[in-house]
């Protein structure tokens, strides 16, 4: 296991006390694609912080390679890359520059570091702009930038911090693409997304995190398939009060694997029966139905069938 | 311990040492590389203040009539105010440069670029990261305090009188005046909030400047007792202490042993503060 992490958890003490990691274990294989998916404010980043030297955990332990964090993180580092959310690249020196001098600080000779720089560029299409400042680079260039920097001194684990946050729909393909030939090279990926295309897409295996607990963990298709259900179909209703009559009337269509009530109003996990979008239609319309929508499976409606509560929310 | 585990125990201390050594000489070469290529701005920084300073005061004002009367030692017993000024303003240069080097950038990093997250991961230990802060500005320091010399030899009107008598001695005083800036630097950097870094010239830099025996030597302070005795915690007197002493041996100085002592407890405490500062700010 390349990265081990065994009751992890984070306390701020403050005026306001917040428990940012609550007991997280979890382990990734050498050259896995690895995920925390979760929403905003869930420990994704103070996870990563910590697995990364940046942040002190309050109580448990991170291995990476091997190598306590806590204990050594000098040592750790040299086996750890990141990409933290925001851009870090040096303003002063030149995108080469960046790159050439990260070499530096790890030990290449100047000759390694300029071959590793030319060869990092030409991988990520950037060779045109060498000479470019960070500056005058668009968010997808710096985070590819960012990206090529990260793994310049071949770290075993790259930490990706929300890696398309601000990205274009364009530039986000274009980076996962980059991710997926990092495998190539047989660098494990670490990467915290609160996107569930993104997890979906780019994953070997996921784990759901809210309120500093893991809920579950597995590939995207096992945890698509442990819900029992093909579709989620949120029903706003007019009349509130009727939410659990309406339930009930809903549960026993066929087809329908189970129905909750919501704040809105009905929330439905069903089969992709033919005709069953009429069916409910006909049985919600007496409740007041105003509004319908229908979610495909997909990590979203794993997450929302185990918090009661949309990611974005 | 087995002898090939004791082998192997030394040189995985030797590969930690060498793995440290390259990142901090790689950091310093990033430094040297950019300030080389600021240059310019580098330069106009350093030389600005001096050159107006000895401008003003030993050329300026000697010309004007009645200039005596506006000279402010004009009364210094046989001595000329440009040879009190040297000193002094090599201490101001050094430590400018601390706060123009260190303060003012890693200010600009906590606050807006986060840069420093970077740097926080090259792979050595993170207060090596702020310690080569410290060892670049006092490069820095030593340049600018160099710069003092031909310009306080051309621009003033009444020759300097300075004479070394102890190349060791100035070069220990620089030394130590130059790293202690930069733990100045450091621990104000890292201390004020990035918002706020504005007001340390108001709050910090001018009261350490005008109180710091730059433009009179400390003995002359003696007509002042309380002013006198209150300057002492001021680290700046004594940097223009000990080059006076080192520079221009015929004003009244502290004695060396004095100086060369307070300048090492300030370097310690200052590098001490400023590393738990930068520790501080970096590792959550």
């Amino acid at each position: 296991m390349i990265v081990e992490i065994e009751g992890l958890q984070k306390i701020y003490d403050g005026k306001q006390r917040v428990v940012a990691v609550d007991g997280i274990d979890l382990t990734v294989r050498e050259g896995e694609l690895y995920g925390l998916l979760g929403p905003n404010g869930a420990g994704k980043t103070t996870t990563i912080s910590i697995c990364t030297t940046r942040a002190l955990p309050t109580s448990g332990r991170v291995r990476i390679a091997g190598v306590d964090v806590v204990a050594a993180p000098a040592i750790a580092r040299k086996g750890i890359g990141v990409v933290p959310q925001y851009n870090t690249l040096d303003r002063a020196c030149t995108i080469y520059e960046n790159i050439h001098f990260h070499c530096l600080y790890f030990g290449f000779s100047r000759t390694e570091a300029k071959q590793r720089t030319e060869q990092l560029l030409a991988q990520f299409h950037l060779t045109e702009r060498a000479g470019a400042y960070p500056s005058q680079l668009s968010g997808g260039l710096a985070q590819r930038v960012q990206i090529a920097r990260a793994i310049a001194h071949r770290p075993k684990v790259l930490f990706l911090d929300e890696p398309s946050a601000g990205l274009d729909p364009q530039s986000r393909i274009a980076m996962w693409d980059a991710v997926r030939g990092l495998r190539q090279e047989g660098i494990t990926v670490v990467l915290t997304t609160h996107y569930m295309e993104e997890a979906d897409e780019l994953c070997d295996r996921v784990a759901i995190i809210d309120h500093g607990k893991i809920l579950v963990e597995d590939t995207p298709a096992a945890l698509k398939a442990s819900i029992g259900a093909q579709r989620v179909y949120q029903l706003d209703l007019r009349d509130r009060s009727k939410c659990y009559e309406a339930v009930e009337v809903l549960k026993k269509l066929s087809g329908v694997n189970e129905a909750e009530t919501t704040d809105k109003g009905v929330r439905i996990f069903a089969q992709g029966t033919d005709g069953l979008l009429s069916e409910i239609v006909q049985a919600a319309n007496p409740y007041g139905l105003r509004d319908l929508t229908i979610n495909e499976t997909s990590l979203e409606t794993v997450f929302i069938r185990l918090t009661g509560r949309d990611l974005r929310e | 311990m087995s002898e090939a585990a004791m082998v192997m125990g030394r040189s995985a201390e030797t590969s930690k040492a060498v793995q440290y050594t390259r990142a901090f000489v790689g950091l310093f070469l990033r430094d040297l590389y950019v300030l080389r290529r600021e240059l310019f701005p580098f330069a106009i920084r350093i030389c600005m203040n001096p050159l107006l300073f000895l401008f003003v005061f030993t050329f300026v004002m000697p010309h004007m009539s009645g200039g005596a009367a506006m000279n402010p030692t004009a009364a210094m017993a046989g001595t000329s105010f440009s040879t009190v000024l040297l000193p002094g303003l090599m201490a101001v240069a050094i430590m400018f440069s601390g706060i123009a080097a260190v303060a003012l950038p890693l200010a600009q990093e906590f606050g807006v670029t986060r840069e420093i997250d970077d740097r926080v991961m090259c792979p050595l230990p993170v207060a090596a990261v702020a310690i080569e802060k410290i060892c670049f500005s006092a490069l820095q320091s030593m340049i600018a305090a160099a710069i003092v010399f031909p310009l306080a030899y051309y621009v003033p009107s009444t020759p300097v009188v300075a004479h070394v008598t102890s190349w060791p001695f100035l070069m220990l005083v620089l030394v130590l005046a130059s790293l202690t800036s930069g733990a100045l630097g450091l621990t104000i950097g890292t201390s004020v909030k990035p918002q706020q870094i504005g007001l340390i010239f108001g709050v910090v830099v001018m009261p350490i400047t005008f109180l710091g025996c730059v433009y009179y030597p400390w003995a002359q302070l003696d007509k002042i007792r309380w002013l006198q005795r209150g300057v002492l915690v001021n680290p700046i007197v004594y940097m223009s202490e000990g080059l006076r002493a080192a520079l221009t041996p015929t004003l009244q100085h502290m004695s060396p042993i004095l100086i060369v002592s307070m300048l090492t407890f300030f370097l310690v405490l200052l590098t001490w503060l400023g590393v738990k500062g930068f520790m501080r700010r970096v590792i959550g």
